[in-house]
């Protein structure tokens, strides 16, 4: 099993975060990653994106040539790595943000409304634990336990946010179940 | 009455110097420098507790000559090398020993910044305003009007630059505890300079901060006059441009006069 | 006891795995890609007792790694390319001299500034010595996080055992990268074998000097040369390290080094579903290059591809390994660009074809 995940977004919107969550629950778990995160003055201009590939062998490249999961957080993302998503691949849509679909018909995607869903769960500032969520249990990478483990070690030494997310990502669990 | 007991010893070779013939040429303020060095070392006891660097430059044997521990720098970096020493030994004693072209042209942000840290380190500066060891190009402390291989007909300003006056800007630092200058060119001034090398050591030792002593050194070969007339030349027309005595001193000692 | 699992960025995982190698004085100057080694380094120094120092330049930093050597401390240094050149000065004083001390260069896209994304061009610089005189400087390429993590303990152990300055040649990308990581235990520095040419005061001893100028007219220069290819000589004889994964059916196989390598090694995945064969050859030391080893396996297969990161500087000592054993194919991306598996795949069906579509075959 190998599943290459590519989070995009605005700097600022916990891009990052996502991908180290992701990372820290498959370490957790026993399986390999790579976590590769853009950097630099690709950084400074206001944008973030990593690529997280998990793996129950050894991972060779972390540098992925066709994406499996796209999560796109804002339009500009979706614009620039939708035409990189592997066919039959899976898009993951902030629809807080991006109104429309994406423009392939090869892919499949999921629209998460995840700053409505952050606030229903008094978490304003919580919309990508609610994306990780969904992501975790859609794709099946990360059980809902080990997705909150991860957003622990992800986030150590910052606890007094660990009730709020754990319940973000529970409402990303339970959208990724049923739907809404 | 023995014979030690009848002698008492008050002149010898320092035991911080080698027994070499040095390669300097006559006329030279080098071999002063050196002795001076040494017998301070000798009488602070601190030979065998000094590390110290060595510049490229005429100075580049000193280890042939002082007799502790050397380690010759990179031209200009005698300063990074002396704070990685004494950053890994704080206690020992880390000197170095540099000319100007060294210490105030290749070597400038490595002195400005080691003095900066406030690295506990001595600097010995011999200014001689003259490239020797290259054969007599123009020095960053050239004087106007002066001649070198590279400066004909004398340094003029617009087309040269300025005389730089490094121990002026570095007194300018918070890192920098103590600045002397010095002439090695009459038997006042040589006593002068080596109480001040004495007193640089001591702010090492007592953790104070950097402190750097410039000595104003002749150089006959290059300069192309004699030795006679080379120490005259540094007495009357180089402490125009680089005034003798204490450019900086907040270290509290009070000096016994 | 070695650590848990650790997830850490490259830079962060050398930085680290220095410390538990026995370094204990860091001197650099910040440049991107690699700033959070010394970021790292100017907290976690002080925890252990270890010195961290911000240099004015990466002149003065390598000086302050000269200097620390010689006063018998283990000392690193790390930067990207530009800053790697400006090191060269004191790397050539410390292989004069004879001076143990670790270089630690995230490879970034040249010449000049370039930019900050991975490259690999600095190959020369590393491998040839990139400052002045007949020396090398044995060069470690990693090929991720957990070798990044392995190999600095080795260079310092080179360094060490040979005198030498020794190269860690890492990328920007590799910097970057977060991946699970092992950490050997921390040596115990009284365990190190004592150093008896270092400089801490003459007491109880005579005085020492070191010094790279040999004027001597007995032919000193000429004979410390000859002492200096001694030793080249048994760094080579002794500390070649490289990878390979074969197979039989392998009709080809492929030569690349640190990430250029791991991302090949996906391409080669993909192929084999395609019914392609191709093996990987990976030298980890890059000076000495493990030519003898390349050239055995170069003659069992027809073809041999290389792909780097650089416009082709390794391919050269491919050719120097392989000769005329087999067909040789090189496929270059100009540093500053991320290549994926996808590159790779296209140049190593171009090369099985021999269309010539995809890189170009070298002439030997």
């Amino acid at each position: 099993m190998i599943t290459r995940t590519t989070f995009a977004g605005f700097g600022g919107q916990g891009v990052l975060l996502m991908g180290y969550i992701l990372s820290h629950g498959a370490m957790h778990k026993g399986l390999n990653i790579t976590y590769f995160p853009s950097y630099g003055a690709e950084m400074r201009g206001g944008t973030a994106n990593c690529t997280v590939t998990v793996s129950d062998k050894k991972i060779a490249s972390p540098v992925a040539s066709n994406p499996d999961v796209l999560v796109a957080m804002n339009g500009p993302s979706l614009d620039k790595f939708e035409p990189t998503i592997i066919k039959g691949g899976l898009i993951f849509l902030n629809a807080s943000l991006i109104p429309e679909a994406p423009s392939r018909t090869d892919v499949e995607y999921i629209q998460v409304p995840i700053v409505e869903l952050a606030k229903e769960v008094g978490n304003a500032r919580g919309a990508n634990m609610v994306m990780i969520g969904t992501v975790c249990a859609k794709t099946g990478i990360l059980s809902l336990e080990e997705t909150i483990k991860g957003m622990q070690a992800a986030m150590k030494g910052k606890d007094k946010f660990f009730g709020a997310n754990e319940k973000a990502i529970e409402r990303g669990f339970a959208f990724a179940k049923d739907g809404r | 009455m023995s014979a030690e007991a009848a002698y008492k010893k008050i002149f010898g070779f320092p035991e911080s110097l080698k027994d070499n013939p040095t390669h300097y040429c006559p006329g030279c303020g080098h071999s002063i420098a050196h002795r001076l060095v040494a017998e301070c070392l000798d009488e602070m006891n601190l030979r065998e507790e000094t590390i110290g660097v060595p510049p490229v430059g005429c100075a580049v044997l000193a280890y042939n000559y002082f007799n502790f521990d050397m380690v010759e720098a990179p031209h200009g970096r005698a300063l990074a090398v002396a704070t990685g020493i004494k950053r890994v030994h704080p206690d020992k004693l880390v000197l170095t020993y540099q000319g100007d072209g060294d210490l105030a042209a290749i070597g400038t942000a490595e002195t400005i910044h080691a003095a900066n840290r406030g690295e506990r380190i001595s600097t010995i500066f011999i200014n001689n305003a003259i490239y020797g060891m290259t054969g007599g190009q123009m020095a960053p402390t050239t004087t106007l009007g002066q001649n070198a291989t590279t400066t004909p007909g004398g340094r003029d300003q617009r087309l040269h630059g300025n005389p730089i006056d490094i121990s002026q800007m570095l007194a300018v630092s918070n890192g920098v505890v103590y600045v002397e200058r010095c002439a090695l060119t009459t038997i006042k001034q040589i006593n002068r300079a080596k109480k001040a090398i004495k007193k640089s050591f001591r702010c090492q030792l007592d953790d104070l901060g950097f402190s750097l002593v410039e000595l104003l050194s002749p150089c006959p070969t290059n300069w192309k006059i004699s030795p006679k007339d080379a120490w005259k030349w540094v007495n009357e027309e180089m402490v125009k441009t680089y005034p003798l005595g204490v450019i900086k001193d907040i270290t509290g000692y009070e000096d016994k006069k | 006891m070695p650590s848990e699992k650790m997830l850490m960025n490259g830079s962060h995982v050398v930085a680290e795995a220095a410390v538990r190698a026995g370094c204990r004085y860091y001197f650099g100057y910040p440049i991107t890609p690699q700033n959070e080694l010394p970021e790292y380094l100017s907290a976690r120094m002080p925890e252990i007792g270890g010195t961290f120092i911000q240099g004015e330049s990466e002149i003065a930093s390598i000086n302050m790694v000269l200097g620390a050597s010689v006063a018998g401390g283990r000392a690193m240094t790390s930067s990207s390319s530009p800053g790697v050149s400006l090191k060269q000065e004191g790397i050539s004083y410390m292989a004069g001299m004879e001076l143990p001390g670790v270089i630690i260069n995230m490879m970034r896209g040249g010449p000049g500034l370039g930019n900050i994304a991975p490259s690999a061009a600095d190959y020369f610089q590393a491998t040839r010595g990139g400052g002045h005189g007949d020396y090398r400087t044995p060069v470690l390429a990693p090929g991720g996080s957990q070798e990044l993590a392995d190999l600095t303990f080795v260079a310092f152990d080179i360094a060490d055992k040979y005198r030498t300055p020794v190269m860690l040649l890492g990328d920007g990308l590799m910097g970057q990268v977060m991946e699970p990581v092992v950490f050997p235990d921390f040596i115990n520095l009284e365990d190190l074998p004592k150093k008896d040419w270092i400089l801490d005061g003459c007491k109880g001893r005579e005085p020492r000097a070191l010094f790279s100028l040999l004027l001597g007219q007995d032919g000193q220069l000429y004979k410390h040369n000859l002492h200096l290819q001694e030793k080249y000589d048994q760094i080579t004889a002794n500390e070649l390290r490289w990878e390979t994964k074969t197979q039989d059916e392998d009709e080809m196989i492929i030569v690349a080094y640190g990430t250029a390598a791991r991302i090949a090694e996906s391409a080669i995945e993909e192929l084999r579903a395609e019914g392609l064969n191709v093996g990987l050859f990976r030298p980890i030391t890059l000076w000495p290059y493990p030519m003898a080893a390349l050239r055995e396996l170069a003659s069992k297969v027809s073809k041999v591809a290389v792909f780097e990161l650089s416009m082709g500087q390794m391919v050269e000592d491919v050719v120097l390994s392989v000769g005329d054993r087999a067909e040789i194919h090189f496929y270059g991306l100009p540093g500053g660009i991320i290549p994926t598996p996808a590159d790779v795949a296209d140049f190593l069906r171009s090369a099985s074809r021999g269309d010539g579509k995809v890189g170009r075959r070298i002439d030997v």
